[in-house]
């Protein structure tokens, strides 16, 4: 009997649809329409997280496999959804100040996010790939979409060539996977290395270029160049979509690769993540030390964050991958709320991006000073904060699992970098004033602003409902065992 | 006389993705060289996946080919249209010039 169910992708569904809707609609009315089509689409994420939430969370296989649906994958795909939100919601008002106001731009945005939804719930090689380019080719062209700038369009071109660099390297191993296995199918692979007694060379190799191609999407140091400049290049909306939502997309797929197929051999894959999170985590720290534009210090702050990040996957337990589904919802939070105060450093219709830009800002303007202040504590770990319980628990995962070595390198490298997060904060507050940036938040950056300032200081009082869910996500992942 | 068996394909498939690497990182000439580099470590997986394919006397490997062609060709018309913006802003394709941005 064929199977033919689509219940379990109607979010997918959904979303393909209304992308192709609003491609006509930008099509018929042009570019003024991109204002309209923005905010239509961020009701349409809003409305697919409905449709997510109302959907059964049992796990459900259709598509002839390729497709998996499950609390692991609902989980991310809430929080990808999230991240289309907010990060549309903050390019809107700075497409028009920059002149690119394009109705491309959420469009774009919303393939992307289908391409990262199907990866999540990818049950297969294919559909992995398919997901992952899907994702790839938009933001490669978000990357370069203020064309008449140089730098944009250099971080294209830089983007493209390390991404499908990367994309090359992902489909070699998948084919060395695929002759040595004989299947791509995530089941099959599962099953057939976990009979074997000896893995065939092949299989390893495989699976290390699998790695090295995915470490590119996080951008998990050594395969983290493309990052400082694409991050920098880029207009400011669309760094701030690729801090927020890829890496968790990636990650998500990374987890879901990592303890459903490969389960088995956890002994090869180990070491390679092992040393994939010690390097990204002391790049991270030490390379922004030095950095003076805000996005490329956010973009080392990112390589450092996927280094912890990834302590948790070493340590290989359903704890440690609770933990990481913990500290990357932490992080999508704190991380739009910086990048709302970035996309606001503005004077004279134009961007600053320099740290010392911000200097002074306690006096001209307080409010954002005070928000940025308490996300910077939090983005270093400093207790009472969300970031801190962020990496609290992964440290634990990695204890627990008498991860050492990790553990320490992680706090130590952590140590380094709150001297980054807090010298923002030593700017703002106590050198001289600078002057004043423009005018006041546009609604959607303060309500972006709000929550997750609130999130940050509200998070130690009630983490049971959030900490839950990311246990059942982890769960998942861990019941075939 | 030889027979052209299945690791004979593979260190061809092995060849040549190895050239587009090398093609990536050694070319200091020419972006459009690189982006044929990308097309030929492309083309070497897809060798991979037919020799696997035929071998295994199962058809996903060509399915897969063919899905990775298309994207081949989706990837090459984003590369080609970036490189025209970067090309309009700085009037070069040559690879020191990508240079705006370092540190």
């Amino acid at each position: 009997m064929i199977d033919f169910n689509l219940l379990p992708l109607l979010p997918e569904i959904f979303l393909s649809l209304t992308a192709m809707g609003f491609l006509i609609v930008g099509v018929c009315r042009g570019h003024e329409s991109m204002q309209v089509v923005s905010w239509a689409s961020v009701l349409s994420y809003a409305f697919c997280g409905i449709l997510l939430l109302s959907m059964s969370w049992d796990t459900e296989i259709v598509l002839n496999d390729m497709f998996k649906f499950d609390r692991f994958a609902g989980l991310m795909k809430l929080l990808i959804l999230l991240g289309l939100i907010i990060s549309v919601a903050l390019s809107v008002r700075y497409l028009k100040q920059e002149g690119i106001a394009r109705f491309e731009y959420p469009v774009l945005v919303t393939l992307a996010g289908i391409g990262m939804m199907l990866m999540v719930s990818s049950n297969n090689l294919l559909s992995l790939y398919m997901g992952l380019e899907l994702q790839s080719l938009s933001l490669y062209v978000l990357a370069s979409f203020n064309r008449n700038s140089l730098k944009s369009s250099e971080a294209g071109v830089k983007y493209f060539v390390l991404g499908s660099l990367s994309s090359g390297m992902l489909l070699f191993g998948i084919s060395l996977i695929y002759g040595f296995v004989g299947s791509v199918d995530f089941g099959a692979i599962g099953n057939t290395l976990a009979s074997l007694q000896n893995v065939p060379f092949g299989v390893t190799f495989g699976l290390v270029f699998i790695l090295a191609g995915l470490a590119f999407k996080i951008s998990a140091v050594p395969f983290h160049m493309w990052t400082p400049d694409v991050y920098q290049g880029a207009p400011t909306s669309v760094t701030a979509l690729f801090a927020i939502i890829p890496k968790i997309a990636a990650m998500g797929l990374l987890i879901r690769l990592l303890f459903e197929p490969f389960a088995s051999i956890a002994d090869q894959w180990g070491q390679i993540i092992y040393f994939l999170s010690l390097a990204s985590m002391i790049v991270g720290s030490f390379a922004a030390i030095m950095q003076e534009n805000i996005k490329r210090l956010m973009a080392y702050s990112s390589i450092g964050n996927m280094g912890y990040a990834l302590i948790g996957v070493v340590a290989g337990t359903q704890g440690g991958v609770a933990a990481v589904i913990l500290y990357l919802i932490i992080y999508l939070v704190m991380t739009s709320g910086v990048f709302t105060v970035i996309l606001s450093m503005r004077r004279d219709g134009s961007d600053y991006e320099k740290i010392s830009d911000l200097r002074g800002m306690s006096q001209s303007n307080p409010v954002m000073a005070y928000a940025m202040a308490i996300l910077m504590f939090s983005m270093s770990g400093i207790p009472p904060m969300a970031g801190f319980f962020g990496k609290l628990l992964i440290f634990e995962a990695a204890i627990a699992q008498e991860l050492y070595i990790l553990a320490v390198f992680g706090v130590l490298s952590s140590v380094v970098a709150a001297y980054y997060y807090l010298r923002i904060v030593k700017v703002m507050f106590f050198e001289e004033e600078g002057d004043a940036f423009d005018g006041d938040l546009p609604f959607a950056r303060r309500i972006v602003l709000f929550v997750s300032v609130m999130f940050v200081l509200a998070f130690a009082i009630k983490p049971g409902l959030i900490v839950a869910s990311t246990q059942g996500a982890a769960s998942v992942l861990f019941a075939g065992l | 006389m030889m027979i052209i068996d299945l690791h004979h394909y593979l260190i061809l498939a092995g060849a040549l993705f190895t050239l587009g690497v090398f093609g990536i990182f050694l070319n200091r000439k020419n972006v459009i060289v690189i982006m044929m580099s990308i097309e030929l470590m492309l083309l070497a997986v897809n060798i991979n996946f037919v020799a696997f394919s035929y071998y295994l006397n199962d058809l996903t490997g060509q399915v897969f080919a063919i899905f990775v062609l298309t994207v081949a060709a989706a990837e090459a018309a984003i590369g080609l249209a970036i490189l025209v913006t970067f090309f309009r802003n700085k009037g070069s394709v040559a690879v020191e010039d990508i240079s705006a941005m370092k540190g």
